[in-house]
């Protein structure tokens, strides 16, 4: 399974969308995983995802491990309540940088 | 613990690509044994992780293991066994990791935790393997089971 990315304003915008799971999270993981490793800034959209569990999870928290290492910045925009949920259960809402909308982080500036 | 009724058994084999077929039976199960909205996704992400677990973990990957998934309405509360057949696990073992130490894993033993109000392996099957038992109050018993935490 192939997730979107999109080029906007500086930024790879990772559109995970559907149910994640152990099924497919590999394929989240690769997608954000590439576009760092491009040395893009990465936001990844969220607003469509319905159900996440910990593999999915498990693959933002590589992607923003990853940016913090290398310097890039790696964010969450439009987090769907399913997905928040989780997040905070896990206490990594605490810990992801998470905006409402890719236009809400450009307003925000650095 | 006495049953009152089994709602649905399902087995399957141990593939990722089985969990999302597995949630939609536990979705109707939910709906059929009066849990909300919000304490059926409690229950699907804690059932998930646990067969998830049971995936990487009891049989390593491998695809050709059995998960056996049975759901049962007791009077207060729906009560969820899953049985694998790998080999018996050290319980002893099994536990949530602190979630200041931010890493990728680890996170399924908590969450399972989190979002059951009981939950742990019960009496293993003489014929090997491991029996995992999980129990969800209705909202009228239990505390809430609200996935927000």
């Amino acid at each position: 399974m192939t997730f979107p990315v999109e080029d906007k304003q500086g930024f790879s915008v990772v559109m995970l969308s559907g149910e994640i799971d152990l099924n497919n999270s590999p394929d989240a993981r690769k997608v954000i995983l590439n576009s760092l490793k491009k040395l893009k800034h990465v936001m990844v959209d969220l607003s469509n995802v319905e159900y996440i569990d910990s593999s999915g999870v498990a693959s933002l928290v590589e992607g923003f491990q990853y940016a913090r290492t290398n310097n890039l910045e790696f964010g969450l925009i439009g987090v769907s309540e399913a997905a928040m949920s989780v997040l905070r259960l896990a206490r990594l809402d605490q810990v992801f940088v998470i905006y409402g909308s890719l236009e809400e982080r450009l307003e925000n500036g650095d | 613990m006495e049953c009152n009724e089994q709602l649905v058994a399902v087995s399957f084999c141990s593939r990722a690509s089985r969990l999302r077929l597995l949630r939609n039976v536990l979705r109707d199960a939910a709906d059929l044994g009066g849990l909300d909205e919000s304490q059926t996704e409690a229950m699907v992400l804690a059932v998930n992780e646990a067969c998830m677990n049971i995936i990487q973990h009891a049989y390593a990957m491998d695809p050709d293991g059995q998960i056996d998934v049975s759901i049962f309405h007791e009077r207060e509360a729906l009560v969820i066994q899953i049985r694998d057949y790998a080999a018996t696990v050290d319980t002893e073992k099994i536990r949530s990791r602190e979630l200041d130490d931010i890493r990728p894993g680890g996170l399924g033993v908590h969450l399972i935790n989190s979002l059951m109000d009981e939950c742990g392996f019960i009496e293993a099957p003489s014929d090997g393997g491991n029996l995992f038992q999980m129990k969800i109050f209705t909202r009228e018993q239990g505390e809430d089971n609200d996935i927000s935490g």
